[in-house]
């Protein structure tokens, strides 16, 4: 696959701050791209530079091997599914999806197919003359994706789309518009802060913190080898454990070595050790390489989530076995289980579960630990 | 308890009732009542019949204020427009432009374009010219698109200021140029504000006297100034039947405008 999109260095600041700081990323054709990120990270402001309603500071934006940034919004071939619509008021649905259409002056007999064509697609068949005020908030949503599909754009840009619907809603419009995209075959783009909506519709995730791409990989590369303790966090639940790499395929954490898979790095290298809850295995005490306090135990419907203090850190821990709270327990974990990164900024930030509750979730990690 | 708040609910509207039954409904009868009988109180259809007399004057008062209307829109909406699109802090300066000469009284307005405009006025003496402006329709039409130019911009304005950021980024990505953003969408949703507009400087500009008094210069006369002269020479009967008439006119043209939008909030008649 080709690249279809490429930014290069790509600089924007608001008001003397940065808030994307020299962006890299390609984007191929076909393929649904997500960026993934906390709230504020520059997500949105990536998707308006690409289909451009703001322009950049610094960095060239290339289309098909050809420079866009001064290329006008109406001449780019891009379109975009605003977060809250943007659906014309005064038109109906038939002529919201038909506009574009329109302003190519097609043949009414041809736009009279395209759009049945794409409300079929959307399946709003029979809306055709209904305000587009009388809809709900999955209709229009659909009549946005209907009205930027039908002049058939090269990318389809989605700033959180399904941000505004209900979970259910959510979910079935996810696998809808992942349908949409793999039977027309067009890129998207797609924004979203949900990491999950982005581990399940994407081919490739971004990963942004901070105005910087933190990783750019497939949903499993970015689930099974973060780069960093961000990423590590950010995606799924995972402990993150100060280790030192002994030499290759040895590690010390927790007053204990190790065997594991990962090698590269210097002897004796300080590094960010993840371990998911789901890749540790409770056993008895006799049996444990570690060995440790359960301090509370919460049951999630599929398992429990188990928080242990092993030597002063908090673990979290996925069993699908109870344990009972104020039991010691052992711990068991295969050496592939052990995902070691480099030491970054972020280390030290996220990973512990020691202020773990499910109300301090809704805050951030990074605020959470440094407060308790 | 009901009951209770619905008593001081009606209490409240009391004052409004009183002025309204005061101050439009009783008028509207008496000029109904005048419009309809001679000058001994007998009634009559002849004031009523006689108005075909002046169907010069109203067509010639329609045309000017027709052409003033559209004088006013062509360049209020680009200013609403440009308004509606600065920022914030310009937003207040160009409002207070515009209020600016509402602050001074109409007739002082008209006075000074007289003064500005007059065979031997100050335009004339700038430019060393002898031009004759006043007298001619060109100046009443330039006085009436002075005089209530703000009455087009303002309801113009706060629509356009109304309409949702995303509209124009909308537009803009499914292919419309700056042009088109505007003809296409931005036009149509501003479409009521169009219509207060353009209602709220035909009504005045159809019955407006002193204006075409002091710049027509006397030389032709419009319905307003028919009705006043009416009123000054005791005519009162017929004065009366063209005021209702106007307004049954100006009631119908509302009613017509008001078919062109659909939206909820559409014209000055809901
Ligand atoms: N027009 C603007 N003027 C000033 N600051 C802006 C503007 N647009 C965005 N910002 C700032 O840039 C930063 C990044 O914004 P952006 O909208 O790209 O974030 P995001 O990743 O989309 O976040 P969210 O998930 O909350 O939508 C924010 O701190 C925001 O306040
Ligand atoms: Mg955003």
């Amino acid at each position: 696959m080709s690249k279809l999109i490429e930014l290069k260095g790509i600089s924007k600041s608001y008001d003397g701050e940065k808030i994307l700081n020299s962006m890299n990323l390609y984007i191929r054709d076909r393929e649904f791209i997500t960026l993934l990120g906390p709230s504020g990270c520059g997500k949105t402001t990536t998707l308006r530079i690409i289909g451009g309603f703001e322009s950049a500071d610094e960095g060239e934006l290339y289309f098909d091997g050809v420079e866009i940034s001064n290329v006008p919004t109406y001449k780019r071939p891009v379109n975009t599914v605003f977060q809250k619509y943007a659906l014309f008021p005064h038109l109906n649905v038939y002529e919201n999806i038909a506009f574009p259409l329109r302003l190519k002056k097609i043949p009414e007999d041809s736009i009279r197919e395209k759009v049945s064509e794409m409300l079929k697609m959307v399946a709003l068949e029979g809306f055709e003359n209904k305000s587009v005020s009388t809809l709900s908030g999955g209709q229009q949503q659909r009549v946005a994706i209907a009205r930027a599909l039908v002049s058939h754009p090269r990318v389809l840009l989605l700033d959180e789309p399904l941000g505004a619907l209900d979970l259910k809603l959510r979910k079935d419009m996810q696998n809808e518009l992942k349908r949409i995209q793999q039977s027309i075959g067009i890129t998207f783009i797609y924004v979203t802060h949900d990491q999950e909506e982005a581990l399940s519709m994407s081919d490739t995730i971004v990963v942004m913190a901070d105005g910087e791409i933190q990783q750019i990989g497939t949903p499993t590369d970015i689930y099974n080898e973060p780069k960093n303790a961000f990423v590590a966090d950010f995606i799924g639940e995972s402990n993150i454990i100060d280790g030192i790499m002994l030499e290759d395929k040895k590690v010390r954490l927790a007053g204990h070595v190790f065997d594991c898979v990962d090698g590269g790095f210097e002897k004796n290298e300080p590094v960010d050790v993840v371990i998911r809850p789901e890749d540790i295995d409770v056993v008895p005490v006799d049996k444990g390489m570690l060995n440790g306090y359960v301090t509370s135990v919460t049951f999630k419907g599929v398992h429990y989530e188990i928080i242990v203090d092993i030597k002063g850190f908090k673990w979290m821990i996925q069993s699908t076995d109870y344990v009972s709270p104020d039991s010691i327990i052992g711990v068991y974990i295969e050496p592939d289980a052990f995902h070691i990164m480099k030491k970054s900024k972020y280390s030290g930030k996220f990973g512990d579960y020691s202020s773990y509750s499910d109300e301090i979730e809704e805050l951030s990690n990074a605020d959470a630990a440094e407060e308790f | 308890m009901k009951k209770l708040s619905q008593i001081k609910h009606s209490a409240a509207a009391a004052p409004h009732i009183v002025w309204a039954v005061l101050f439009i409904l009783l008028p509207l009868f008496i000029v109904t009542y005048y419009a309809f009988t001679d000058a001994d109180g007998a009634f009559s259809f002849e004031n009523v019949t006689s108005l075909s007399e002046y169907l010069k004057i109203f067509g010639l008062s329609m045309e000017l204020a027709v052409i003033a209307t559209f004088v006013c829109l062509l360049v209020g909406y680009p200013l609403a427009y440009i308004m509606a699109r600065a920022n914030p802090k310009r937003q207040k300066l160009f409002i207070m432009l515009l209020m600016l000469p509402m602050w001074t009284n109409l007739l002082i307005r008209t006075y000074s374009i007289m003064a500005i405009l007059d065979d031997g006025g100050i335009l004339n003496t700038i430019l060393n010219t002898s031009m004759h402006i006043v007298g001619t329709k060109g100046a009443v039409i330039f006085g009436m698109v002075y005089d209530f130019l703000p009455y087009m911009v303002l309801p113009i304005y706060t629509c356009i200021s109304k309409i949702d950021k995303h509209m124009w980024e909308a537009a803009a990505d499914l292919g419309c140029n700056s042009f088109k953003v505007i003809s296409k969408v931005i036009f149509p949703l501003s479409m009521s504000g169009v219509i207060s507009g353009v209602t709220m400087v035909l009504v005045p500009s159809i019955s407006t006297f002193y204006i075409s008094q002091k710049l027509g210069g006397g030389t032709f006369e419009l319905i307003g100034d028919t009705i006043e002269r009416q009123f000054v020479t005791g005519a009162l009967n017929v004065g009366a039947a063209i005021s209702l008439v106007m307004m049954l006119l100006i009631l119908l043209s509302l009613a017509v405008m008001n078919k062109f939008t659909d939206s909820e909030d559409g014209g000055i008649i809901a």
